[in-house]
């Protein structure tokens, strides 16, 4: 007879693995992707091959020289370099994209430990990085119509319509432009219950109250910019934002209202990756104030109550 | 009504259309003296005694134990060690059977009138929740005297397990009996008997044999598991919430399942104890699964070899459901126990190796709860029992449903009763 099996319980595992859900987030990812390569052309899809390569190269090699478990096979590299190559400006010279790339996976990701450890959002401080650093070549764009190189975005000009902000035929990054695409992938992983729509819904939610309070327009002010593409992909990331509903309430929230304040008051050509890293050094916190309530717990009573109480017996008792 | 979580489990609840079959009477059994939640009863007979089915072969040392029967009449042949499959080492009895069944002479019907007879009879005839809990149900019938509610669990909602289900579809009349009888001594007005609708059958039976009694009604619930768990189930049947540090009874309920009412409808009648019981032999190593009514201390080769078990691909054997059943080291030595519902033989299936948690809070979707099992498991790696008390991790019941749905593969449930135990002894 074989030796058993003394394994603790449960004897059976559902079929759910990390790879499987990076897998998905790949393929939500796509639609938005194809649609910018069609829009700018070749040298846009060669950004995003490098960078999602780069960044399974580099997790790879970390593993490797770092002697941590081979990470590269469960996909999450490739999620985080394939989102900062549609973060990019679709002619940004293919080093700038590269470097961008292993910086967020060395700097961002497995310095601090690696899936599941990070503390901002590897692809939002990858674009960060290479924006603080090559300025000049992350904002540059090309209107994917005239070819005409542009040094500003629908954000700022006006005369784009709202179905070539759907469809993405403005002048943005490379994976920013086609709303739809990226509302398809979006509305693909809430549906296969990958991300929890509660992020994307208080962020986008608070962001368009806010234009409306402003008076903007709030239809293209939704449409334009890396605004969706954070929303869906960035502040729904697992390891940087709360895990509770209510935390990513808060978080979706104050996503929002910094991304306003960024865009219309704020120097920068674009705010939400600003307002997801800002977020995402809040999270911990977020986290820590919006616990669960299990079933049936007892709470503890506050200890400054407690306090209150006790010296207000004691005073009556002298 | 607010639903807790739960997840779906495939089911493969192959046997519940299969009528319980008895197992050929087994050449010997072996009785263990721990069949409960509870201190190990002390034998009271030697080698060499001859015993009768229903006679007590073990009587409890304190008041954390109720006795222990022959199940076969026959001669005692040795008083051995046994390991229980959770690990505790315990005396167990060894006695060859006779073929003859002779029922022993003491075994007559209670007199049944009041409150104070129905613990005695439940603690006499060694009645312990027959769902693998183990509990000692005349401790829960006396937990409280102003009980106001019966919950009935019906749910089995482990994968696998099919002996609940034809209880209640072969013998319903002796469920609702077992409840009638119980809600008239304990003076409780409803009872409410909680029932997966994956089971419609038995769902509808019951319902036609509750008519009969006023206060019964059934409840059919979501197959979702652990819809079983005393405290879920109490939750779906009646909306009551247990809170954390109190009990069922401390709330006026009582919570028992099918098996133990319709055990004790059958004493009440016959004055026979606890010495068999009915277990789904099933799992992928299993050629026909099937339910069996053994006597209790079978070997469980036994079971196996009536339902054509290929020893070769069995790599694990269950004592239990696959969510919260124990393994079994050595099927030479295993026998049935008198709470044990189900006996799984399985063929070997890698689980992939755990890789690192990337907080996707699935677990926190499963937990029935509502606790934070990757927050648990973080706080438990950096040994902060400051924390793990704040995350309420003593409400864990070890459902297995967090690590169950873990994308990572993590043995969550197991580190969670670690880090319970780590607070117990803090």
């Amino acid at each position: 007879m074989n030796e058993l099996n003394l394994d603790a319980a449960p004897h059976i595992r559902g079929r759910s693995s990390v790879s499987r859900t990076m897998l998905c987030v790949l393929l939500a990812l796509l639609p938005a992707a194809i649609a910018g390569c069609v829009s700018f052309g070749r040298h846009s899809a060669m950004v995003l091959l490098f960078t999602t390569f780069t960044a399974v190269f580099t997790e790879a090699l970390c593993c490797l020289v770092l002697r941590r478990p081979q990470t590269v096979t469960d996909c999450s590299a490739a999620v985080t370099g394939l989102i900062l190559g549609m973060t990019l400006p679709p002619d940004i010279p293919i080093t700038y994209a590269v470097i961008g790339s292993a910086a967020a996976i060395i700097l961002f990701k497995q310095l601090f430990g690696g899936l599941g450890k990070t503390l901002v959002n590897p692809a939002a401080a990858g674009h960060l990085l290479l924006l603080v650093c090559f300025m000049k070549y992350m904002t540059v764009w090309r209107d994917p119509m005239t070819n005409a190189v542009t040094y500003e975005t629908p954000l700022t000009e006006k005369g784009a319509t709202y179905l070539d902000l759907l469809l993405g035929n403005t002048a943005g990054n490379i994976g920013e432009v086609c709303a739809v695409g990226l509302l398809l992938g979006g509305i693909f992983l809430c549906f296969t219950r990958i991300i929890s729509p509660v992020t994307p819904l208080a962020f986008l939610g608070s962001f368009a109250l806010l234009s409306f309070i402003g008076g903007y327009d709030v239809i293209a002010q939704l449409l334009s910019g890396g605004l969706l593409l954070a929303a869906f992909f960035m502040a729904s990331d697992y390891s940087t934002t709360p895990l509770t509903a209510s935390g990513k309430c808060v978080f979706g929230l104050g996503c929002g209202i910094l991304t306003f304040l960024i865009r219309h008051f704020g120097g920068w050509p674009e705010g939400v990756i600003f307002a997801v890293i800002i977020m995402n050094l809040a999270s911990p916190l977020i986290g820590r104030l919006t616990r669960t309530v299990p079933f049936g717990a007892v709470m503890p009573e506050k200890p400054a109550k407690k306090e209150k109480a006790s010296k207000a017996a004691a005073e009556q008792n002298s | 009504m607010k639903r807790l979580n739960g997840i779906r489990l495939p089911l493969r609840k192959k046997t519940e259309d299969k009528p319980v079959a008895a197992l050929p009477l087994p050449q010997y059994v072996r009785i263990p003296m721990l069949m409960h939640r509870g201190t190990p009863c002390v034998p009271t007979v030697e080698p060499d005694d001859y015993v009768t089915v229903g006679q007590v072969i073990g009587k409890p040392a304190d008041d954390m134990a109720v006795p222990i029967h022959a199940s076969v009449s026959g001669t005692v042949t040795a008083i051995a060690d046994y390991t229980l499959p959770d690990g505790n080492v315990v005396p167990c009895i060894e006695i060859e059977s006779d073929g003859n069944q002779t029922v022993s002479r003491s075994c007559r019907p209670p007199q049944l009138n009041n409150r104070a007879d129905l613990i005695n009879a439940a603690k006499e005839s060694g009645c312990v929740g027959c769902s693998g809990s183990g509990y000692l149900t005349y401790q829960k019938f006396a937990a409280s005297d102003k009980f106001t509610m019966l919950i009935v669990n019906g749910a089995e909602s482990e994968p696998y397990l099919t002996a609940d289900c034809r209880l209640m579809v072969e013998t319903p009349d002796d469920v609702i009996g077992g409840i009638a009888l119980i809600m008239k001594l304990l003076k409780i007005k409803e009872a409410r008997i909680g029932i997966q609708t994956d089971k419609p059958a038995a769902i509808r039976l019951m319902s036609d044999a509750a008519e009969k009694q006023k206060g019964i009604s059934v409840i059919p619930l979501p197959p979702l598991y652990p819809q079983g768990a005393e405290k879920v189930m109490i939750f779906h049947t009646c909306g009551v919430i247990v809170p954390e540090g109190k009990t069922s009874a401390d709330c006026g309920i009582l919570e028992l399942n099918v098996g133990t009412c319709a055990f004790l409808y059958r004493y009440s009648q016959t004055g026979i104890p606890l010495t068999e019981r009915v277990v789904t032999v099933a799992g992928s190593a299993v050629g026909s699964p099937a339910n069996l009514r053994v006597p209790v201390g079978t070997p469980v080769t036994d079971l196996l070899d009536e339902c054509s078990c290929d020893y070769d691909k069995m790599h694990e054997l269950l004592c239990g459901g696959p969510m919260m059943g124990q393994a079994i080291a050595n099927a030479e030595d295993a026998v049935i126990l008198r709470q044990q519902n189900a006996l799984l033989a399985r063929k070997g299936r890698e689980f992939p190796e755990p890789s690192a948690c990337m907080r996707c809070g699935a677990c926190m979707r499963a937990c029935p709860l509502n606790l934070m099992p990757t927050e648990i498991d973080r706080a438990f790696e950096q040994r902060d029992l400051r924390t793990l008390k704040q995350l309420h991790t003593g409400l864990c019941m070890n459902c297995g449903s967090c690590t169950y749905v873990c994308p990572a593969h993590r043995p969550l449930a197991e580190t969670v009763t670690r880090a319970k135990a780590a607070i117990a002894q803090d």
